[in-house]
């Protein structure tokens, strides 16, 4: 019983702390470009005015376009609730699975780019191309390096993984340093930031994520939004999940929790701290640069999983 | 150190050394391939030292003390020089794009290894499981060498065979006797010297470090003649 009122807690968690999460990237790139910044709630704020506000459809707009955000957002908090953030033994854990995750942010995304070309402007289907193009190449090199940590726990579990990244000692395996490192480009790039993608900008010929967005407003923006902030969250808490998931609660008991919350938030502000940096320091990619940029990530993952077998296995 | 941290460690070192033969396939600049070279030579020097340490072999650290100075340090600076005054600096050519070259390279890595396995299974060294990624090594430095234009890179693909030829001896023997060691070593760097001078004799007579406009040239003096 406490175990689901956890999950459920999880899961609101996810759903609520995404636009903190947002705003917590925003201040601390505007803190390092010595701005002010409009401060962590700010995304919040943003989501309630665009609620209140009505919508505006375009008249060529489809079913498609109106149900969209809806799947997109249902995609995603489905894939965030199952994630295991403070409790590692859940009754949902059984389907926290990788592959299944990975599917349900397909399929957000296979809506989300008919609805780019559902509306017929130039960019809608142009965006629409560009996130068919990278996802083609993000999603199998994202698979590979979830592989390399699956095939040492013989499951793609997140619970079963995990449990099995506790239970070896800590030691740099040479294999888990290469499938994280090209999880953390994936991560970049599968979350629409630099440099694949500015999450901050309408107005780019090269954008990909707000191109399939230009057309939406009010609530469906709202949702839209919301939805590629839990997904920021959603990374976070995986790649946290996958590599160092020291902390994470065992059992039920109030202190356990709490300490898992607070190692988690923890983590989440470091790692998310470091996006910020990576993110003042680098330019965008040109367009064309980012295959190779998913491609090495691809080698570097298929390489992490070369080496588990010759150097891990073989011993 | 302990026994299972050591063998980690050299487990890790096998693990960059594959990496930086990928890198050095990957690069379009010049002066990147020669900075992942100068690694590869540094790396290298530390893997023979750590087996030094863990085997007992003291005759290693000499060898690695070598790979240091020689691979690490004077190669490449020979290399920048001449790459310096050859003004080649810019772009690497390659005869394919890269995208295919680094598929070979995965295929290519993938056969070494299952190639490998087998023999392994025959050695008791604690080195034992990085055989299959110097022979990836090896395969990868050559195809370095023939999916590339311009002389310079191919010569460069050429030291890094030898690189993992002694990444393999380290490997697969605990080194090499380091008489043939210092010979093999002093070889190298009278090739890496022959070939400095051989670049500015090819730039003089063909104008080019092309291999294909080097070829062009002289079947044009046949017809000539």
């Amino acid at each position: 019983m406490t175990s689901l009122f956890i999950q459920l807690l999880q899961a609101i968690l996810m759903v609520l702390l995404a636009p903190l999460v947002a705003g917590f990237v925003s201040v601390c790139k505007a803190r390092l470009q010595n701005r002010h910044g409009a401060g962590m709630l700010q995304p919040w704020r943003n989501i309630r005015k665009l609620f209140a506000k009505e919508v505006v459809l375009a008249e060529h707009a489809s079913w498609i376009f109106r149900f969209t955000p809806y799947v997109v957002f249902t995609a995603t908090v489905m894939a965030a609730s199952v994630v295991p953030a403070l409790l590692l033994d859940t009754p949902l854990s059984l389907t926290a699975d990788v592959i299944a995750l990975v599917a349900l942010l397909a399929l957000a995304r296979f809506f989300l780019s008919l609805a780019g070309m559902d509306i017929g402007t130039a960019f809608g289907g142009m965006g629409a191309s560009r996130e068919m193009t990278f996802s083609a190449l993000a999603e199998p090199a994202m698979l590979m390096s979830v592989f390399v940590l699956a095939i040492g726990a013989h499951s793609t579990n997140l619970s079963t993984m995990i449990e099995h990244t506790l239970s070896t000692p800590l030691l740099i395996q040479p294999s888990i340093a290469f499938s994280l490192i090209a999880m953390l480009m994936i991560a970049i790039a599968e979350t629409g930031r630099i440099p694949i993608d500015n999450p901050t900008t309408h107005l780019e010929v090269t954008m990909i994520h707000e191109a399939m967005l230009l057309e939406y407003s009010g609530r469906h923006l709202a949702l839209m939004e919301w939805a590629s902030m839990i997904k920021l969250l959603l990374f976070s808490t995986l790649i946290i999940d996958l590599f160092i998931p020291w902390g994470i609660s065992m059992t039920t008991d109030l202190t356990g929790i709490l300490l898992a919350f607070s190692l988690w938030v923890l983590k989440l502000a470091v790692l998310l701290l470091a996006l910020a940096v990576w993110e003042t320091s680098r330019a965008k990619l040109r367009l064309f640069d980012v295959p190779q940029y998913l491609g090495t990530a691809f080698v570097l993952s298929f390489l992490g999983l070369i080496i588990h077998y010759m150097l891990e296995i073989a011993a | 150190m302990s026994a299972s941290f050591t063998q980690l460690l050299i487990d890790d070192m096998a693990a960059l050394t594959l990496l930086i033969s990928f890198a050095l396939l990957a690069q379009h600049r010049m002066l990147s391939v020669l900075h992942w070279f100068a690694a590869q030579g540094l790396l290298l020097a530390a893997t023979a030292a750590v087996v030094a340490y863990s085997s007992g072999e003291h005759e290693l650290y000499i060898s690695a003390m070598m790979t240091f100075l020689l691979k690490g340090l004077l190669m490449p600076w020979m290399l920048w020089r001449v790459i310096r005054k050859l003004h080649v600096h810019r772009e690497v050519e390659p005869l394919m794009n890269s995208g295919a070259t680094i598929i070979i390279a995965v295929a290519v890595t993938l056969f070494s290894f299952h190639v490998m396995q087998p023999i392994e299974l025959t050695s008791d060294l604690m080195t034992r499981n990085s055989m299959a990624i110097a022979m990836a090594c090896v395969l990868l430095s050559m195809l370095m060498m023939i999916t590339r234009k311009k002389a310079i890179t191919q010569v460069i693909g050429f030291l890094a065979v030898e690189n993992s030829l002694f990444f393999a001896a380290i490997g697969a023997t605990n080194g090499m006797p380091l008489v043939v060691e210092i010979g093999i070593a002093f070889d190298v760097l009278i090739a890496a010297l022959i070939f400095g001078l051989f670049f500015f004799q090819i730039r003089n007579t063909f104008d080019s470090m092309e291999v294909d406009a080097m070829n062009a040239s002289l079947i044009h003096k046949d017809d000539h003649e």
